[in-house]
């Protein structure tokens, strides 16, 4: 079975400068500035440490930020801003694990 | 090309090359004060050209080139020379410079820090930076400040101040002694007249200034302060400035690092006076 | 003002034996860089003469020239990786070309080169998916002229220009390397199948598919515009790679006499060789630029433009496209 897992930019790969509602965030890979409300620079900043899937970011966002925007569907909404916008990309992964003998 | 001139602006060495001697003449006796290129050496070559051989002559026209172009630049009319000459310069610098992060602003200083000015044209930053210039301040530029992305410092950068239509008198008033350039009629911007900077402007060309106060001025309103939130200053000054992208992450951090270093104000002002008088109180209140 | 003819050897010769700069006066440095900037090649020759001593004014612009480089270098990996993203669902191989490929791959061709737009090559049998999924990925078309449109797509090597509605940038999709209607057809399957796999998955030709490419660029296609910038890719090309079954390769595409004449002419130009004939003339046309970086010799300019025209297509469809889009003026 398949599940779609999220890439990010490593924590290194950007610059971030909170500004007020909005974050400035310099894309090193492509040298565009981005400016991005809540939650995206938590997205990014949850991403820079490990690719994760839908589910497991909804619930880390749930956990380590106090978030307005909290439901699923709005969540992928965002990520798919995010990727349209070239700073996070989609793939496939297997989500069982592989039978060891 | 036939006539040549070059010029130290600040930082900035320009070459000028003409089929023409009139603009050169002008270019000669209104930058005489100024310094040559360092090494001689300039930047930027821009050349100021006939399309045809003929066209030196009949309806002269003169078209802009140079190390950059536009190839849809519009040529002008001969006798507007100086003003073709100008913005070949200011061409040059906006797709051209990267040393620093170019800021569509006009800069005075006082006592080491600089004031920015900001905003579309019209809104009034050459005229303000010129009265305020009449009033103490250094001044530093009307068109670009140039921001060090290494120090954070403005550099000067003290072209011919360019006036149009009621700024003309207004300047002219201010400073009666100035050395101006020829009334250019009926330009593409309306009527420009160049004013030369007064001689501490070009003696102290060199001394860079700690920004200290970011203002957005807007010309003919009731007298109104109020501060500019940081993403919507930031994102304004990226509209102003551009070379912005091509300085990459030094572009990055060196306007992020002005938005947080520096109040930002836009100030709504009737006329001169009172914005002299809005300037002086926000500078106090720094 | 001294009366020799100033032209872009001046250039060629700082390129290929930098050391020869230290001599440079000012006036000297102020034509050179005019000529370098003119001709794209400033970032090459910064890396050229990086280390050696050099006036401060120039160690200050040539730096200048150089991030310039590295920013554009950047900004083209970026293209050709969005590129990559958007056609990852079209199963077709998506092979770089000219300045993109030399710095995905890292070549000393790419070293300080100026780049413009993203140019991909990929099977003509893909080329209407691939269309679908980058119109879909956020690119538009430039012109909508339909009369372009029409010819792009019958005759030319290429789709009509797509630009990228955020980014700005544009990209040109081939699907062969010279124009259907010109007179040398290479074998755009053979080359596709002899590309080299990037660690990302893009492609670049082979070295040898490399130098037959620019070999062609230079020559069956362009005007010459440019042709100093693409004969010293030609020359890297061939420093890097040498020229193992180079000739085998450009029989196989029928470009023998284009690669051929592109080693002479690398030779002549920045290397010993002396230029005889024909040669003669190309090197007069590459070198047309003055200190002001002005272009000079405007005849044998206008005799390679019309040549190019004449090159990618037979005369009677020169005549009318050329009555087409001048009855439009």
């Amino acid at each position: 079975m398949h599940q779609t897992i999220f890439h990010g930019p490593p924590e290194n790969g950007l610059f971030v400068a909170p500004l007020d509602e909005f974050t400035a965030v310099y894309h090193r890979a492509s040298g565009i500035t981005h400016l991005l409300t809540e939650p995206a620079p938590q997205i990014l900043a949850m991403l820079g440490k490990g690719a994760l899937s839908l589910d497991a970011l909804l619930d880390r966002l749930a956990r380590d930020y106090d978030l307005t925007d909290g439901t699923r569907e709005a969540l992928a909404a965002r990520l798919d801003e995010l990727i349209e916008s070239g700073l996070i990309e989609s793939g496939l992964i297997e989500s069982e694990p592989v039978e060891r003998t | 090309m036939r006539h040549a001139f070059s010029v130290r602006i600040g930082p900035v060495g320009f070459r000028i090359g003409s089929d023409w001697r009139a603009p050169i003449a002008v270019l000669d006796t209104l930058y005489r004060d100024y310094p040559k290129p360092h090494d001689d050496i300039p930047d930027f070559t821009v050349r100021l050209f006939a399309r045809r051989p003929w066209r030196r002559f009949v309806r002269p026209s003169v078209e802009i080139g140079g190390d950059f172009m536009l190839p849809e630049a519009a040529p002008l009319p001969l006798r507007q020379g100086l003003l073709a000459a100008e913005m070949a310069m200011n061409l040059q610098m906006a797709l051209g410079a990267r040393r620093h992060l170019l800021l569509h602003a006009s800069a005075v200083e006082r006592d080491g820090r600089a004031l920015l000015m900001t905003g579309i044209s019209g809104a009034g930053k050459s005229t303000l930076a010129t009265l305020l210039a009449a009033n103490g301040w250094r001044f530093m530029g009307d068109e670009f400040a140039l921001l060090d992305t290494a120090t954070g410092l403005i550099h000067a950068f003290p072209r011919l101040i360019s006036l149009k239509n009621e700024a003309i008198a207004a300047a002219e008033a201010a400073w009666p002694d100035a050395r101006m350039g020829p009334l250019l009629r009926a330009t593409p911007k309306g009527d420009i007249r160049h004013m030369v900077p007064d001689a501490r402007a070009i003696a102290t060309m060199d001394t860079p200034a700690t920004p200290a106060l970011l203002l957005f001025p807007r010309y003919g309103f009731d007298a109104e302060t109020r501060p500019v939130p940081p993403a919507e200053a930031f994102v304004r000054m990226t509209q102003a400035s551009t070379n912005y992208v091509a300085l990459g992450e030094a572009g990055f951090r060196a306007l992020t690092g002005l938005i947080a270093d520096v109040p930002c104000i836009a100030i709504d002002y009737p006329d001169g006076a009172s914005a002299i008088e809005q300037v002086e109180a926000l500078w106090a209140a720094l | 003002m001294g009366r020799a003819v100033t032209d872009a050897r001046l250039l060629a010769d700082a390129l290929a034996d930098p050391a020869s700069v230290v001599g440079l006066d000012a006036d000297g440095w102020t034509t050179l860089l005019a000529m370098a900037r003119a001709e794209q090649l400033i970032g090459t020759l910064a890396m050229r003469v990086e280390g050696l001593p050099l006036p401060n004014a120039v160690r200050a612009i040539l730096a200048d020239a150089r991030a310039a480089a590295e920013h554009g270098r950047r900004a083209a990996l970026w293209e050709a990786e969005m590129a990559r993203r958007a056609l990852s669902a079209v199963d077709c191989p998506v092979i770089l070309l000219k300045g993109t490929a030399f710095v995905a791959a890292g070549l000393s061709a790419g070293q300080g080169r100026s780049i413009g737009d993203l140019d991909i090559l990929v099977p003509r049998a893909s080329i209407d998916k691939v269309e679908a999924a980058l119109l879909a990925a956020g690119w538009e078309w430039v012109k909508p002229d339909p009369y372009d449109d029409a010819y792009y797509r019958r005759w030319m090597h290429e789709l009509p220009p797509l630009i990228h509605r955020e980014r700005d940038r544009m990209i040109d999709v081939h699907h062969t390397i010279l124009p259907l209607t010109a007179r040398i057809t290479p074998d755009a399957d053979a080359l596709i199948a002899g590309s080299v796999v990037l660690e990302n998955g893009l492609r670049t030709l082979c070295p040898n598919g490399m130098l037959v490419h620019a070999a062609a660029h230079l020559f069956a296609d362009g005007d010459l515009a440019g042709g100093m910038r693409n004969l010293w890719d030609i020359r890297c090309l061939v420093e890097e790679f040498g020229i193992d079954g180079l000739q085998t390769e450009a029989k196989h595409h029928g470009l023998s006499r284009e690669v051929t004449r592109s080693l002479r002419l690398v030779d002549a130009v920045f290397g010993a060789g002396k230029a005889t004939g024909i040669d003669g003339l190309y090197i007069r046309r590459i070198t047309a630029r003055d200190g002001w970086g002005r272009p000079i010799r405007p005849l044998t300019r206008l005799a390679f433009y019309v040549r190019s025209h004449w090159l990618r297509m037979p005369p009677a469809m020169l005549v009318r496209h050329l009555w087409t889009k001048w009855r439009k003026l």
